[in-house]
């Protein structure tokens, strides 16, 4: 069998996964952590004050990563559910799952910045935009998966049936933006671009960029972790979930 | 019809479906009685002054529909289940989202239809205006099938589980905001006297859409909780 071929095969054994996920598992942390303080130092002490927003305006360095983080967490799930219904891998059934409370946390990380952001700006905590509005959508269909998710006995058919609705889901997805888009816009426009020249200062780019990085490794450290122990949950009568609990009730001892 | 093809299969489940509801014909009105309910709320709530009412009617209308809507969603593949029919249907022969379009139109004709012939009722009780009536009933006529094929999805998850009432509005309302948007949105731009085919024309093009997807989709996700 082809070297890449066969690595993939064993990527997808949960033995495999459960050892490899807890070697990546401390970087993906450790390195999430030291670049998101480092972005965070950049954008509240080294950026420059904005010109008509004043220091409120910093919130953007969480609030614009989670938004984005969002909606990548949700694209995850999605496209794990997709491999999952199309070729029954067990394990693109647990990243599925496991991505969607992290994108739900996401989500209303972003919801409340927002709200936050727009009190002193907009004078509101909340109004009826279409950005906001599609997100708390966004929010919904997270919950309605973690709910679908939970109501079902059968762990793998639980996973099925949430991961068929993700999939349901992102096909509205576009439908909803554009159809609030179409309702009613007071939300700003997008200020960050990769095609162009973004439309804000280089020393306010750089710390954004880098916590969009810092929330997508440390998105994918908390996938990591929350696929373990669904594993560990999974196959626990299974010979190697026996071996990994008594390694590491003798590494305790 | 050739007994045992696939036509025949249809006609003989439209025919039993249809059977079904004459008989047990007083569940019919149960929809329609919510749905008065629930328009009969807002008076009382907001106050009755007649101007108010009517800038916010054709809103309250859509949503009393779409709420009585999903309560009746509940019924679509509920017997079906209990008496074991629904798995003799994923086991038949014939293609399975066919039989399911079958089911969905039935049950569109007898809870989404009468609420259609009800609206233009409740839009007079909280004094909509005339010319929007029209806007309203053809706004519903293509919003309402929506609302069933893209809920029959839902309601295909969650067969056979206990109290998924509340569970299934939690996946159900989500999916249904952009439907609320452009049929409503058209009722409240014929208000204000502005064009309202756009959104009409939107919702025509996101049925033709779900009428050939929604049925697969269904069948899929029935296959996926009735393994």
């Amino acid at each position: 069998m082809n070297i890449l071929l066969l690595w993939f095969h064993k990527l997808g054994s949960p033995p495999t996964f459960y050892r490899l996920a807890g070697l990546l598992l401390p970087w993906c942390y450790g390195i999430g952590l030291v670049l998101g303080l480092v972005a965070l130092y950049g954008g509240l002490v080294l950026a420059p004050r904005d010109y008509q927003q004043g220091d409120a305006y910093r919130i953007i360095f969480v609030h614009v990563p989670t938004a984005w983080m969002s909606l990548f967490a949700y694209a995850f799930m999605a496209a794990n559910a997709f491999i999952a219904l199309v070729w029954h891998i067990k394990l693109s059934e647990i990243l599925a799952i496991a991505s969607a409370p992290i994108g739900a946390a996401f989500t209303l990380i972003a919801l409340v910045t927002g709200a936050l952001w727009g009190k002193p700006m907009w004078g509101t905590w909340w109004t009826w935009d279409a950005r906001l509005t599609s997100e708390l959508v966004l929010l919904f269909l997270y919950l309605g998966v973690i709910g679908l998710n939970a109501a079902i006995e059968d762990r793998r058919q639980a996973a099925r049936a949430a991961g068929f609705l993700a999939l349901v889901g992102i096909v509205n997805l576009p439908i909803v933006h554009f159809s609030v888009n179409w309702w009613n816009t007071l939300h700003q426009g997008s200020t960050v671009r990769l095609m162009g020249p973004s439309k804000i200062d280089a020393a306010m780019v750089w710390p954004l960029l880098l916590m969009a990085l810092a929330t997508h490794i440390w998105f994918f450290g908390s996938v990591l972790m929350r696929a373990r122990i669904a594993l560990l949950q999974l196959e626990g009568g299974k010979d190697w979930v026996r071996r990994v609990a008594l390694d590491e009730g003798a590494g305790n001892d | 019809m050739t007994p045992g093809s696939t036509p025949a299969a249809c006609a003989a489940l439209l025919r039993r479906d249809l059977t079904l509801v004459w008989r047990r014909r007083g569940d019919a009105f149960n929809p329609l009685l919510f749905a008065l309910i629930v328009v009969a709320l807002f008076p009382l709530a907001l106050g009755p002054e007649p101007e108010q009412l009517r800038r916010i009617a054709a809103g309250i209308v859509f949503v009393a529909l779409l709420l009585a809507g999903l309560l009746a969603l509940d019924t679509l593949f509920r017997s079906d289940y209990e008496d074991g029919s629904l798995e003799q249907l994923v086991l038949s022969p014939h293609p399975l989202s066919l039989l399911l379009a079958c089911k969905i139109g039935v049950h569109w004709l007898t809870t989404a239809l009468p609420l259609i012939v009800l609206a233009p009722l409740l839009g007079e009780l909280l004094h909509l205006p005339g010319e929007v009536r029209g806007v309203l009933v053809v706004a519903l006529l293509l919003a309402t099938p929506l609302l069933s094929l893209i809920g029959a999805v839902c309601v295909a998850l969650t067969v056979g589980m206990h109290r998924s009432g509340m569970l299934l509005a939690l996946l159900v309302l989500p999916l249904y905001v952009p439907i609320l948007i452009f049929g409503a949105g058209a009722c409240n731009a014929a208000q204000a006297g502005l064009p309202s085919l756009a959104p009409l024309l939107w919702l025509a093009a996101a049925l033709v859409l779900a009428l050939v997807l929604a049925p697969l989709a269904c069948a899929a996700a029935l296959r996926i909780s009735i393994s």
